[in-house]
């Protein structure tokens, strides 16, 4: 194809080209998860020490939000939904689906783009004007969403800033429907001649997998928000039971709603989205766990068949969320057995990303480390989920901080290392340059210190009882001794804010003088390293044609210790 | 001794604390001692088969199937006998089989933004009627004196008494927003849902204090929303509800006689 000559603004911001809309992605989602993490900063100050001024920012905030300098609880409440929509919503997902989907699934299935390109370009501008209304939330008399990321009613009919939030869901989940059809069309159609189903790599299936399951879970939850937007709104009461009496006074509502029927259309959106955040990030350990220990993947089947077992279980274990609800005690023990079955093809992709290694030889570059810190890392999320899926240890961990520290561990511990794994392993296609591999591994040993140490201790404090989003904890007797793990916490959480400063100092830095390198400096095997770095407009200067399996990785047969999969039989 | 309660497992005050305390054991044991054995055996994988130069990986190529499939096959087999012959019955015990009415305590618990509500029915044994437009600064419950059941109801704010070795029923009520009761040393949790009344039933089996935290996110005040849990000798509870009992009404009895 022909480089075409097109303004700036229709190459870099109105743009239909995956690889520039994959980019775009990447920087507005990165951006989220710092803005997110800058959130949960101040709220860390305020829980390691309840009730003092906030150092520097205290006094930026307007006086309604920190008196004196001190955090209020509503501005507590408002930071902690919106840690939770940010992360989710606007940070790890985009990044793990729309930006590493967007740029490497194409190329890796051989394609010159999407399927839909217009389409493509909406979905990510959709994606900005949900970011733009969450961002303007704040800005508002309303002020943001206050009754945490699930917005559970009545509290989040009675609080403010409940609307400009759904709003913002809206258009964030048509970003992401539009984004999981392309994806879907993309991988099965545009596939290049002999790439069969058996050939497609890991992340490309992951990717296939997570669409699925975005076009499956978020309809039900966006019917449920337009619902809670008309009780907001036109005073409907599809949440809400008769009665109820707000703070002295009666509520005006006709009633003959229940409240828990919100609880479960959000977590059949909920928990499938803990995988639509998960299996980008196992496709891209094993991208980045094949190509370095140099052998193919151990398992490719097995793992395609847990991907597809996950896409059908994560859609029955979503009331695991709501054993202590209110919801009939009788239903826990079906959804305590599907949940505990889910853990059965998690456990088979960790055991053949394991497996993997086993006859490799190893290459310790920055993304394999992050690589593998994602196998024990993840692990301990994953495991310390056991207690709250049975239903019985639930009882007492439900709400606690333990729950906290277990799913921190599965999508910062877990997830988030996966994908930095991804940015120092696909930045060289990106940019035709790489990473420096020193700051790389400084950025790493400093995040896995932070995290365990920002998250470990949320175990104790979970275990010692202490529920989770309480603007101050001293307020409850039996929180005061464990109080110095909450400061320890908050520290560990300073640690992993500086070691993302040799990261954004190396992205950047690299991005215009960072050593160049060839088309394919990992060795690797799949498609995404057989065109240019950067690919140019098309992708590929001619059609390509796949002979073999997607990880040939040291076969005998050959000197080298790769073949490409579009490398010609010889 | 339990181990956990070295890492923040509170004491334990209820007769079901145990056999949570039990489970907590079991996962606990199993979470560190997969952990462990896995992380040492990836560390053993990625010592012995790190890059060395000359050196060429193994081109093995496994479907594997089989292989991969025996630790999440154990683990299955493994969590369906936890979850059948012991989860069920206990889930069952504590959340499913209430006890029945009779030789137990009941009392109602009526949360609100931001407070507990206690209603004991007094010596009559019967919850006195409650009506929304009642509801005042004064009357938080709404409670209507005129009916005769409510004569002798106690009415308390955030403080919660219960006899030692006694099982109490506890309707828990909220009139506003969701609530949830919370005591970590009896090991007990339970969402309170405006528009249900959700049965809870306790045996404590420890003399105290103990906090009554909301655990469910339910406004600016949250955090504050605290009461305590009392539990008594049978004797010392009983000597309380007399001295917490409402004076009888002077003038409505005289008129009576």
């Amino acid at each position: 194809m022909s480089e075409h000559k097109t303004s700036f603004l229709k190459k870099y911001v109105f743009s239909t080209d995956h690889k520039v809309i994959a980019l775009q992605y990447m920087f507005t989602s990165l951006s989220a998860l710092l803005i997110g993490f800058f959130f949960v900063l101040i709220m860390r100050w305020e829980l390691a020490f309840p009730g003092h001024p906030i150092p520097l920012l205290g006094r930026l905030f307007s006086a309604r939000l920190t008196p004196n300098g001190v955090m209020s609880p509503e501005f507590y409440n408002m930071l902690g939904a919106m840690h939770g929509t940010a992360m989710i919503f606007l940070g790890i997902a985009p990044l793990g689906f729309a930006a590493f989907g967007n740029y490497v699934l194409p190329l890796q299935v051989g394609a010159p783009d999407m399927a839909f390109p217009k389409i493509n370009m909406i979905s990510y501008w959709s994606f900005v004007v949900g970011c733009l209304i969450l961002a303007a939330s704040f800005f508002l008399p309303s002020g943001p969403l206050q009754s945490g990321w699930t917005a559970y009613p009545p509290l989040s009919e009675i609080t403010r800033g409940t609307t400009f939030w759904i709003l913002a869901m809206v258009f964030i989940i048509t970003s992401s429907l539009l984004g999981a059809i392309n994806f879907i069309v993309t991988g099965l159609n545009m596939r290049a001649s002999g790439l069969t189903l058996g050939r497609l790599p890991i992340f490309v299936w992951a990717q296939l997998v997570t669409s699925a399951i975005i076009l499956l879970a978020f309809p039900p939850v966006e019917g449920g928000a337009i619902l809670l937007l008309m009780d907001c709104v036109a005073h409907t009461s599809f949440y809400l039971p008769q009665g109820l009496t707000i703070l002295g006074h009666a509520s005006g509502a006709a009633g003959g709603g229940q409240p828990i029927l919100w609880q479960h259309l959000f977590w059949f959106l909920g928990h499938p989205e803990v995988y639509v955040l998960l299996l980008p990030a196992i496709g891209i350990v094993a991208e980045i766990i094949a190509n370095n220990s140099r052998k193919p993947l151990y398992g490719y089947k097995a793992m395609v068949g847990s991907l597809l077992t996950i896409l059908i279980l994560s859609f029955v274990v979503w009331a695991h969320h709501l054993y202590i609800s209110g919801m009939s005690p009788f239903l826990s023990d079906f959804f305590a057995i599907t949940t505990l079955a889910i853990s059965v093809p998690s456990v088979i992709l960790l055991t053949c990303l394991v497996f993997s290694l086993q006859g490799g030889s190893i290459r310790f570059t920055t993304p394999m480390l992050f690589a593998l810190s994602f196998l024990p890392l993840f692990g301990i999320g994953g495991l310390t989920g056991i207690p709250l899926g049975v239903t019985v240890t639930d009882i007492y961990l439900h709400d606690t901080y333990y729950v906290i520290g277990h799913f921190h561990y599965v999508v910062v511990a877990g997830i988030l290392m996966a994908l930095f794994g991804g940015i120092y392993f696909w930045f060289p296609k990106w940019f035709g340059r790489k990473m420096n591999e020193s700051l790389g591994k400084w950025h790493f040993w400093g995040t896995v210190i932070g995290i365990n140490g920002t998250f470990f201790p949320m175990f104790i404090l979970g275990l010692a009882g202490q529920s989770r989003r309480l603007w101050n904890p001293l307020a409850q007797a039996h929180n005061v001794p464990w109080q110095k793990w909450h400061v320890v916490s908050s520290v560990f959480a300073g640690i992993l804010l500086l070691a993302q400063i040799p990261f954004i100092y190396n992205f950047f830095h690299s991005l215009f003088k960072g050593e160049r390198v060839s088309d394919n400096p990992w060795e690797a095997t799949t498609l995404d390293w057989a065109c240019p770095s950067p690919p140019p407009h098309g992708n590929f200067s001619s059609p390509v044609s796949v002979y073999r399996g997607p990880y040939e990785y040291s076969p005998p047969s050959h000197r080298d210790s790769w073949v490409s999969q579009n490398a010609e039989a010889s | 001794m339990n181990l956990l309660h070295l890492f923040g497992l509170p004491p334990a005050a209820s007769t079901y604390a145990a056999d949570i305390d039990f489970g907590l054991r079991l996962t606990f044991g199993a979470i560190v001692f997969v952990f462990f054995s896995w992380s040492v055996y990836l560390a053993y994988l990625v010592f012995r088969y790190r890059n060395k130069p000359g050196e060429r990986a193994e081109y093995e190529k496994s479907e594997g199937i089989s292989k991969a499939m025996i630790p999440g096959l154990v683990v299955l087999v493994l969590e369906m006998i936890l979850i059948i012959f012991w989860e069920i019955p206990v889930w069952g015990k504590i959340k499913e089989e209430m006890p029945k009415m009779g030789d137990v305590v009941e009392v109602n618990v009526l949360a609100q933004q931001f407070a507990w509500n206690i209603q004991y029915p007094g010596p009559d044994g019967k919850f006195g009627r409650r009506e929304q437009k009642l509801v005042s600064f004064s009357n938080p419950i709404g409670l209507d004196y005129n009916d005769p059941a409510a004569k002798d109801d106690i009415v308390l704010a955030n403080e919660l008494h219960l006899p030692l070795g006694k099982t109490a029923l506890i309707h828990l009520m909220s009139m506003d927003v969701i609530h949830d009761f919370a005591v970590p040393e009896f090991r007990i949790k339970q969402d309170i849902v405006p528009g249900m009344d959700i049965p809870l039933w306790v045996k404590p089996t420890k003399i105290g204090t103990f906090d009554l935290a909301c655990a469910q996110l339910c406004g600016f005040g949250h955090s504050l929303m605290v009461g305590h849990v009392v539990v008594q000798t049978p004797e010392d509870f009983a000597a309380w509800l007399k001295k917490e009992a409402p004076a009888p009404q002077a003038a409505s009895s005289a008129n009576n006689f």
